[in-house]
């Protein structure tokens, strides 16, 4: 919805566009772009392909698909609806704009519909809604790293999706969860070396050989420390549909890599 | 190009730019909470996202449109009470709204008839780009406000962020658009325009007469307005473009948060802002990367030695750990350091390229290393933004 150009680096594929592209075996993928949304609209439903290319009108279409409020909030999700509704996938996934703009766009059919009492876009809303409130169509992802403003976030967002809209939440997704530097027992045998490090009560070349390592994965134990805390919150809150767990990827390539590895461990997780 | 404390100490106005993720609004908190201890300035942090992560941020309620003031102890140090004075806002679209149109309508007719508009309620409660522009306004205004020294804006993640700063932009072509002529265009004359036709035949169709119909007289009672808008909107993009005001990218040195950050480099200069300082958020503490490298050949060579494994024995002796245990433990954090110095080392190498590119945009790299702590409170904050330093 919001082109960064990131989607494209991560499936290897050029730049992406309006018009959906085959980027893999049955996997297709476009940008969101409201003007050609708009335009896409005209075409369908003004059924006069003549009138987006109508020079004065051409340019009032361009300000209003980008710079009205609401507009273009309802040319992204109509445009979903509308690839939903005609059955042209399988399944669509968006990856959606951020967290304070994300109720904005689900809810944007319901507000309009409570501004047009007749014609054709009250008509449209109406579908647009069934789509979006029929809780086996369609769900919200919600995908959250384990830090503490990610996690408070996202439960206000469960928050404020369950009481101000009817859109259903499919999954909660923790991204980028450590693993555990030390386990079980070990944890209370790394801590006591930490300590020992940090008073000073070790020979001086015991000392010198631990204290740098010891100092640098502590950071790494405090910050998963902080991460089960957060992690113990979001699942007490999610508790219906329960929270997926996506480990860290340990790779310093390129994007798709991440994602091909991280494919596998949905596929495990989704089995 | 200022230093970020030279910007914090004598600054205006700082807009916080960056990916989403980053930690942009805890690094907008530290900064405020750092220069409102460490300089005798009042310093306010107002977040412009729609979300309300900056309440999170210094563990407060949602706030709304009023500012509040940290308490002094929050900002306390080491019993050292601040210097200056810190304050924090969040923007409540709906009712900056309405003081927006009370102040720019022409009369008290026009602006109740707006107030009550129905059109005008929905626009302004619930849709994002309504926002963008009120984010605008509370900015100008605590810029222009006398009970504050330095202003600290907290902007949505990435490119929203050059929504909010286009916004004026927008709006002044808005009021200059031949949409807005043909909307407020009488009807009668409407009829005997050429171009104006394919616009309304599109519109009705799509819209519905009726609703046309009350978007129509909303934009007219708007244009009404129009003087106070365009005013405003000039005004708001000098702001941006003074001297004391100073842009800043904060990002990790993960691959998509980076790829953001060189775009918002390049759009903010790009505007005409002055980018004073890239931070590099959430870094390896690299003093203690080389640090480990050194040691961890010590580790490797001593990690047999009877006097290592008696030493260890000794140190870990309160926890009753069995031998296995220490072995594991003590091979644990050989193979787990290793990794972490490997990790450094290419985040050293990024860290050279973004020192690189911020060179070129005459900004400063600065450095947040990260830390294990949590930092959701105003005392935590003070020592994180002390922390950032040049690289």
């Amino acid at each position: 919805m919001d082109d960064k150009g990131a989607l494209a680096r991560s499936l290897n594929t050029p730049e992406l566009q309006f018009v959906a592209r085959e980027v893999a075996p049955n996997l297709l993928a476009m940008s969101m772009n409201t003007e050609d949304s708009l335009r896409e609209y005209i075409r369908l439903f003004v059924k006069n392909p003549l009138v987006s290319t109508f020079g004065p009108l051409a340019k009032i279409l361009d300000f209003v698909a980008n710079a009205a409020p609401g507009v273009k909030e309802i040319l992204a999700v109509g445009k979903l609806c509308w690839e939903v509704r005609e059955q042209n996938y399988d399944i669509v996934i968006v990856d959606a704009e951020a967290t304070g703009h994300i109720v904005a766009q689900v809810d944007a059919p319901s507000i309009l519909s409570n501004l047009v009492q007749v014609g054709v876009i009250r008509e449209q809303t109406k579908w647009m809604q069934e789509i979006l409130h029929d809780k086996a169509t369609t769900g919200v992802v919600i995908v959250a790293t384990p830090e503490e403003m990610p996690v408070l976030e996202t439960m206000q967002l469960l928050d404020t999706l369950q009481n101000t809209t009817n859109v259903g939440v499919s999954a909660v997704v923790a991204n980028r969860v450590h693993d555990d530097v030390v386990q079980g027992g070990d944890v209370a045998v790394f801590d006591s070396l930490w300590q020992a490090v940090q008073s000073n009560t070790m020979a001086s070349d015991v000392s010198e050989a631990l204290r740098a390592p010891v100092e640098l994965l502590n950071v790494a134990t405090q910050r998963r420390r902080n991460e089960v805390g957060n992690l113990e919150q979001l699942v007490a809150r999610a508790r219906q549909g329960g929270v997926m767990f996506m480990s860290v990827m340990d790779i310093e390539s390129h994007d798709v890599d991440v994602v091909t590895a991280m494919t596998q461990v949905l596929k495990d997780e989704l089995q | 190009m200022s230093s970020l404390r030279n910007v914090l100490e004598n600054g205006r106005l700082v807009v916080v730019t960056g990916s989403g993720g980053v930690g942009k609004t805890t690094m907008s908190a530290a900064l405020g909470a750092f220069a409102a201890s460490q300089y005798n300035r009042r310093v306010l942090v107002l977040t412009v996202d729609p979300a309300r992560r900056l309440a999170d941020a210094l563990g407060l309620e949602s706030f709304g449109n009023a500012v509040v003031e940290i308490e002094a102890s929050a900002l306390t140090r080491n019993g050292v009470p601040p210097a200056g004075r810190m304050f924090a806002a969040m923007i409540d679209t709906k009712a900056s709204w309405d003081e927006l149109i009370t102040r720019c309508a022409p009369n008290a007719d026009v602006r109740d008839r707006v107030l009550s508009n129905k059109l005008y309620r929905n626009l302004t409660e619930r849709f994002v780009h309504s926002h963008d522009y009120i984010a605008m306004e509370r900015l100008f205004e605590a810029q222009q406000s006398l009970d504050y020294d330095l202003v600290i804006v907290d902007t949505p993640p990435s490119r929203n962020a050059l929504d909010v700063l286009d916004a004026p932009r927008r709006m002044k072509e808005f009021f200059a658009s031949r949409l807005l002529k043909l909307l407020t265009t009488q009807a009668q004359s409407r009829l005997f325009s050429l171009a104006a036709k394919p616009f309304f035949i599109v519109a009705d169709r799509i819209l519905g007469a009726r609703f046309l119909t009350d978007i129509t007289e909303f934009f007219t009672l708007f244009r009404t307005m129009e003087d106070g808008f365009v005013k405003r909107a000039n005004e708001v993009e000098a702001v941006l473009k003074q001297h004391d005001t100073s842009f800043m990218v904060v990002t990790t040195l993960e691959s998509a948060p980076l790829h953001e950050a060189e775009f918002l480099i390049d759009a903010l200069r790009e505007r005409g802002y002055l980018l004073n300082t890239v931070i590099a958020n959430r870094v390896t503490p690299q003093a203690l990367v080389s640090q480990a490298q050194i040691a961890l050949n010590k580790l490797e060579a001593s990690i047999q030695e009877p006097s290592f494994v008696q030493a260890v024995v000794k140190a870990t002796e309160g926890v009753e750990p069995s031998a296995e245990q220490i072995s594991r433990v003590v091979s644990t954090i050989a193979r787990k350091s290793a990794e972490a110095v490997r990790k450094g080392g290419a985040e050293q190498a990024t860290l050279d390229a973004l020192h690189k590119r911020s060179a070129e945009s005459q900004a400063e790299l600065c450095i947040c290393v990260i830390s294990g702590a949590e930092i959701s409170r105003a005392s935590a904050l003070v020592a994180l933004g002390e922390s950032v330093h040049p690289a």
